[in-house]
């Protein structure tokens, strides 16, 4: 084989690869890639049942209630809309009413929003980021919640079925 | 005193870098031997100042000196010294120095050891490791002043965040770092490389084991951090694709191919610019990660307070290293010499088909973590792109590589045989095949793929054994003529059994936890018992304990397994005070390689607490597997190959050649 035929070979194959590899990335962005809405932008957007996205806000004070066999509701707020959520399963350590949260699900036929993980934050002073900046357009951002966040603050992976 | 000594003496670390990074190089156009071997004095100087100024920083934390604003948010008095000295690094600007004395560390130990390389070389190189380090260097004392005071002192400090609070800080970051900022090595050499316009095989042989030792921190690295987030957050997930877990992903997948790559430019003299831009590459790659976690534009737990100034300085720091070695490569990288002939089918075909799947990986990982950024910043749109996207993309590529991964040792260079290679994989082939039949029986009607998958991984590990008993000769001669020539070996032989064995190992591991894992999610009252797997699980009891920064709620499993007790499980809820923040401490309980894990919920008002119980088969394959891997890593590099410097010729070293 010569040079030529060898490199031909070599950036044949590479392609070959390549076009693969974008065949599959661009498949999967079809399916598996997940919006990020505030209740609000929820409820303009009309958000069919059964999609999936993640919906950030700040649960609303006093909407936390806890039901059998680990069953909890509460309603995300976001200072002109609130959505009521559902999830089922153990909270993150640092869920607080009244304080930042994202959830990830789906709305059911009800309207209810049915979470399957809820992130939380991991420290007092911390906002999630998406969930900061949606309050801020919305013109609802309180400065002591972004007041100098501290430390190693950001949100984990809290809790997921 | 003390923090003023601290800040002054990386004042002074960045004044050698600077004097490190223009001296050398100018030595090096001149040909002056005196200037050259300045590069020497200045990196060794550079690493005392900064472990100076590193030191003083632990110093601070260790004596609480809350003057110190550094100190003062991340510590407390009441907090145990073994996370007193660690959180010297569990926040920004300690993390930030720790980067830098790493990377002074590694500059230093070429100048120390870098005996046997050419001067000049040496010089550039050294020079190159000055860019690096002084641009950070002027980072942290712009940016991150971590010696910074406070006017009026407080009495107590606001204590580490509770997470951070575990043996895990000790080990994860470090090693991490070590990974990261040693491919810093491989990237100076191929920039040295460009600059001088002449790379050959010793260049790769010098490369490769600083890359070998980079791959293996930071493969322990990864799994580290990987098991620590597992049994630290609570609900036992030890890969969330996070996009700062896929920061360390890249830079570890293109390390990988670099090490494949070096390997046939070591050989066979091939693959030079390639391996010149691999190079740049997963050094760039390095700071990416460091860019992406240090600069707060992604949400995650390794993301430290925020400051746009030091995002766009780090992303100016990015640009410049990144475009800058990518520019110099375009320009040089014509001029390098092609190196030789090889058949698509053969160890270097083998290699690189190795280099193609793991870099085209590694893409897709790239795509899945920026796609979100860059979708963010062009139209403002907020998506999240997770587990799924991924699953999706990397798996699939995977597959191939995987199977392909047995043919590569077996192959011979410049010209191979599949079939002959084929032949003597039969018996991996088979013992594949029986796994996946053998599964399907067992499990009958359950997911399909899980036994393909564990059909892979066997094929992988039957595929090493397979190689090792071919050269040893084990069924063939008489057993203790095997063992001696199994012990005359090379190391590197051994090492790469152990590594692609690692890769199997670690594959089961996944597939077991994610296809078998139960669970069980309830709220639990005293005596009451759970049910998982098999397992008896009894609330006994809760229990309320003060820790010495801390308080903790402790619940009492008693476990037994068809009638036989095993050990009291005790997982607890910590309430740290001072954050006003709780952490959950699961308890684990080890049998074999699997384990039952415990994680406590919230206390309910009628005197329950929720309870998370897992059983996870085999899941600490997940990290054995790694370990392996690390492991193969360290017996290659005490192969005698690299530890005698002189280059050897390609036909004496037989033996050696087939080594990989």
């Amino acid at each position: 084989m010569t040079r030529k035929q060898r490199r031909l070979t070599m950036i044949g194959g590479s392609l070959a690869v390549l076009a693969v590899a974008a065949a599959l990335v661009l498949n999967a962005m079809r399916d598996s890639i997940v919006f990020f809405s505030t209740p609000s932008m929820a409820a303009e957007k009309q958000i069919p049942a059964g999609k999936r996205f993640r919906l950030g806000g700040l649960v609303q004070p006093g909407s936390l209630k806890r039901g059998d066999d680990l069953v909890v509701n509460f309603a995300v707020a976001d200072g002109s809309t609130t959505l009521p959520v559902t999830y089922k399963g153990i909270l993150p350590d640092l869920f607080r009413e009244g304080q930042g949260v994202v959830a990830e699900g789906a709305l059911d036929a009800a309207g209810t929003f049915r979470a399957d993980t809820v992130l939380a934050k991991h420290d007092e002073t911390y906002m999630p980021k998406e969930v900061a900046d949606a309050l801020k357009k919305q013109g609802h951002w309180k400065d002591d919640y972004g007041k100098a966040p501290q430390g190693p603050s950001k949100p984990t992976q809290g809790a997921s079925k | 005193m003390i923090a003023e000594a601290g800040h002054y003496a990386l004042v002074l670390a960045f004044g050698l870098a600077l004097i490190q990074s223009v001296v050398p190089i100018v030595g090096a156009r001149r040909g002056d031997i005196a200037l050259m071997e300045m590069a020497r004095s200045t990196a060794l100087a550079q690493l005392l100042f900064v472990g100076a100024s590193f030191c003083l920083l632990t110093a601070l934390h260790v004596t609480s000196d809350f003057s110190v604003v550094n100190v003062f948010e991340n510590s407390h008095s009441a907090k145990p010294l073994l996370y007193k000295i660690t959180g010297v690094w569990g926040n920004h600007e300690g993390s930030m120095l720790l980067w830098v004395s790493i990377l002074a560390l590694f500059g230093a130990m070429v100048a120390a050891f870098g005996t046997n390389l050419p001067v000049s070389l040496r010089a550039n190189v050294l020079a190159v490791q000055a860019w690096v380090a002084g641009a950070f260097y002027l980072f942290i004392l712009l940016t991150s002043n971590p010696f910074a005071r406070i006017a009026q002192p407080p009495i107590e400090g606001r204590d580490l965040n509770p997470i951070l609070q575990d043996i895990g800080l000790a080990v994860h970051p470090p090693m991490l770092y070590l990974g990261y900022v040693g491919f810093s090595i491989s990237f100076s050499f191929a920039v040295a490389a460009l600059l001088e316009g002449r790379i050959d095989a010793a260049w790769a042989r010098w490369v490769r084991p600083w890359t070998l030792v980079a791959w293996v921190f930071l493969t322990l690295g990864i799994a580290m951090g990987s098991y620590w987030a597992y049994y630290e957050l609570g609900w036992g997930g030890w890969w969330f694709w996070d996009p700062v877990e896929n920061a360390s992903l890249m830079p570890w997948l293109a390390g990988t191919a670099l090490l494949h790559s070096a390997l046939v430019m070591e050989k066979r003299n091939a693959l030079k610019v390639w391996t010149i831009l691999l190079s740049i590459l997963t050094f760039s790659l390095s700071l990416l990660g460091t860019f992406l976690v240090r600069s707060g534009v992604l949400t995650s737990v390794h993301a430290f307070a925020t400051d746009p100034a030091r995002g766009v300085f780090i992303l100016l720091i990015l640009c410049i290293f990144i475009g800058g070695s990518l520019a110099l490569y375009a320009l040089r990288a014509p001029s390098l010499k092609q190196g030789g002939l090889f058949a698509p089918i053969s160890r270097e075909g083998a290699l690189v088909l190795n280099n193609l799947f793991l870099t085209t990986a590694c893409a897709t990982v790239f795509v899945g973590t920026l796609y979100p950024l860059g979708l963010e910043v062009l139209t403002s749109e907020k998506i999240s792109v997770g587990a799924p996207f991924f699953n999706l993309t990397f798996g699939p590529l995977f597959v191939p590589l995987l199977i392909a991964v047995p043919f590569g040792p077996l192959l011979p260079w410049k010209r191979g045989d599949l079939l002959a290679a084929s032949q003597r994989l039969t018996a991996a082939g088979i013992a594949a095949l029986v796994a996946i039949a053998l599964l399907f029986a067992w499990q009958r009607g359950g997911p399909m793929l899980a036994p393909l998958a564990i059909g892979l991984a066997v094929w992988v590990i039957a595929g090493v054994l397979s190689d090792i008993a071919e050269r040893t000769g084990l069924f063939r001669i008489p057993f203790s003529v095997s063992l001696r020539r199994a012990r005359g070996l090379p190391r590197s032989a051994w090492g790469t059994a152990f590594a692609h064995a690692g890769l199997g190992v670690a594959l089961i591991g996944v597939v077991c936890e994610t296809t078998w894992n139960s669970e069980y999610i309830a709220t639990m009252k005293p005596d009451q018992v759970a049910r998982v797997a098999g397992y008896e699980l009894k609330l006994e009891g809760l229990t309320q304990r003060q820790g010495p920064n801390y308080r903790e709620t402790l619940a009492q499993f008693a476990v037994s397994l068809d009638g036989k007790s095993l050990p009291v499980m005790t997982p607890s809820k910590r309430s740290f005070t001072t954050r006003g923040m709780s952490t959950t401490e699961a308890a684990l309980l080890t049998r074999g390689a699997s384990q039952l894990y415990v994680s406590l919920g919230d206390a309910s008002a009628d005197g329950g607490i929720a309870v998370r119980i897992y059983h996870k088969p085999l899941v600490l394959l997940i990290w054995w597997g790694p370990v392996l891997m690390a492991f193969g890593g360290v017996l290659s590099l005490s192969d005698r190959r690299l530890r005698v410097g002189a280059p050897k010729p390609a036909r004496a070293a037989r033996a050696l050649q087939a080594a990989e």
